[in-house]
């Protein structure tokens, strides 16, 4: 007597995975989500939607750490994030006790990818509806990393990616304007990227910083506020020096 | 046949159900067959001391300013019986299940840059070795990277805690060389597991210790720790039955592992204690017949 009804997840006569299309059809509708690598620096920024008067914004936080070097952020269902994550927490330290070296990035992002491809192959259950973004150091080589799953298990390393609403218009602008940064500037970069699509002010970005030495650290409204203020100006100074020669010349 | 239910320990385990139904074999709780037997506790007692006394052997190994220092016996016993003959044995194709020899490998070679001892079970020490090597193939496939020492000997020992009060019998140490030096760690059936600079391990074990701890200097160049390995176990084979054979020494450096000899210990003893030619008393003279 079978334990469980017939798998959800079937093939289409077109070679589809139909639920997993869907999946990421979720994900689409999702919170946008950026994530932009430097050589000493990693962001992630993610679109807040406005917060309710009444709910407590520190329970909502949108980027968690998986271990003191890895942390991540999504786009998608959040309470399938939850589960994922709660598993990604205890694979961290389980291998940590197994191996006596912390993970590395790709070790756990293959980890989560392996979690969502199961659930795209077994009876009863439906993917995750989520993509995520991970970066981290590696604990030997220290050299930093970005990577992308998504639901249907798939991952790959970016040097700057994003997911959720309109990721092909961030994506788009970050293949324009990426160049190896560091430090503040990957942090700008990051910021300028996902403002192509949310409307700007600290009060709608939730952004967070990791370095090696201080691992994650999130950015209070003020400190976001102040840095798109200098995004603007610098906007600004940009469109101002493009009429200025023209002017000159007439 | 009776099965021995383990669905009890693992709440994420489903609840046995129909034992005929392919699903059930794929996902149920992991079992073994009992033996059939009215004392099933006593046939287990009797299993467990049946292979308990066996850990006769000299191993030993020590961390040192160039490595690791890795050296043992080669007497292999069963019983009070010590076979020279197995050779011959074979070439007849005789089934010698009195397995024993004076040539048994106790050093074994887990991947290049990775040593395990054995002492205790032979086949378990050999088994369970053969498949550390395995994972750790495996990880490095899975990470592009080596294992440390550290990650090898605790896979070793998590399997070998999986399966304690069953019977196995293995006291090893895994020596290697990674990321973060030299890296020794001695592992046994019992699920324990020491970091440590020097270990031995065996019967001939307080003997060799006697040795090693009086000569051992961290500084020591790789020939003169070679020479303390080598002579720790030709003292413990001299003084311990269980112990003999051929003295094995290997030394681990960044490079990997590599043998530097292997040497009888009849022979090395009449090379440190050389007989002394006796001086003659008298000679024995031709008496002249007359």
């Amino acid at each position: 007597m079978a334990r469980y009804d017939r798998a959800i997840t079937v093939f289409s006569p077109d070679g589809h995975l139909f639920q997993v299309e869907y999946a990421l059809e979720a994900v689409r509708k999702g919170n946008a989500a950026v994530g932009v690598r430097g050589s000493d620096t990693i962001v992630l920024a993610v679109e807040k939607k406005s917060t309710p008067k009444l709910q407590d914004s520190r329970s909502v936080r949108k980027i968690v750490n998986l271990d003191d070097h890895i942390a991540l952020a999504c786009a998608g269902l959040k309470a399938d994030a939850r589960v994922l994550i709660n598993r990604a927490r205890i694979e961290c330290q389980s291998y940590k006790l197994t191996i006596e070296d912390p993970v590395t990035v790709e070790y756990i992002t293959r980890y989560i990818a392996g979690l969502q491809q199961k659930y795209t192959q077994s009876g009863g259950v439906r993917p995750f509806g989520l993509s995520t973004l991970i970066i981290g150091f590696d604990p030997h080589t220290h050299t930093p990393s970005l990577y992308q799953t998504d639901p249907s298990g798939t991952f790959s390393a970016w040097k700057a990616n994003a997911t959720g609403r309109n990721s092909n218009s961030i994506r788009e602008f970050l293949e324009k304007n990426y160049t190896e940064t560091s430090g503040q500037e990957t942090l700008k970069l990051a910021i300028r990227a996902l403002l192509e699509v949310v409307e700007s002010g600290g009060k709608n970005i939730e952004v967070a910083v990791m370095t090696r030495e201080q691992g994650l650290r999130q950015l209070e409204e003020a400190e976001i506020d102040a840095i798109v203020a200098d995004i603007e100006a610098e906007k600004a100074a940009a469109e101002a020096a493009k009429k200025a020669p023209a002017t000159k010349e007439t | 046949m009776m099965k021995i239910d383990f669905s009890g320990l693992d709440p994420s385990l489903p609840v046995k159900g129909n034992a005929e139904d392919l699903d059930d074999e794929i996902l149920a709780a992991p079992s073994f067959k009992l033996p059939v037997t009215v004392d099933f506790d006593g046939f287990q007692k009797a299993a467990v001391q049946m292979v308990k006394p066996a850990k006769g052997t000299t191993t030993l190994a020590f961390i040192f300013k160039h490595g690791v220092m890795v050296a043992a016996d080669s007497r292999a016993s069963m019983g009070g019986y010590i076979c020279k003959a197995l050779l011959i044995l074979n070439l007849y194709k005789i089934n010698l299940y009195l397995a024993a020899s004076q040539s048994v490998k106790k050093i074994i070679e887990i991947n290049p840059y990775m040593l395990g001892t054995m002492a205790g079970g032979a086949a378990d020490c050999q088994f369970w070795h053969r498949n550390l090597g395995i994972k750790c193939r495996l990880h490095e496939l899975a990470n592009k990277r080596r294992i440390s020492v550290a990650g090898a000997s605790k896979l070793l020992a998590n399997i070998l805690y999986s399966y304690r009060g069953m019977g196995l019998s293995v006291g090893t140490m895994i020596a290697g060389y990674d990321e973060s030096g030299a890296g020794l760690y001695y592992v046994d059936s019992e699920g324990g597991r020491l970091k440590g600079t020097r270990f031995s391990v065996g019967s001939g074990s307080p003997y060799a210790y006697g040795v090693l701890d009086s000569g051992y200097s961290f500084d020591l160049s790789v020939e003169d720790a070679a020479e303390l390995a080598r002579r720790a176990i030709y003292h413990a084979t001299f003084r311990d039955g269980a112990s003999g054979g051929v003295a094995s020494v290997y030394h681990v450096g960044p490079g990997g592992w590599k043998k530097l000899s292997g040497d009888d210990v009849g022979e090395m003893h009449y090379s440190y204690y050389p007989i002394e030619p006796t001086t003659v008393e008298q000679e024995m003279a031709d008496v002249r017949i007359a």
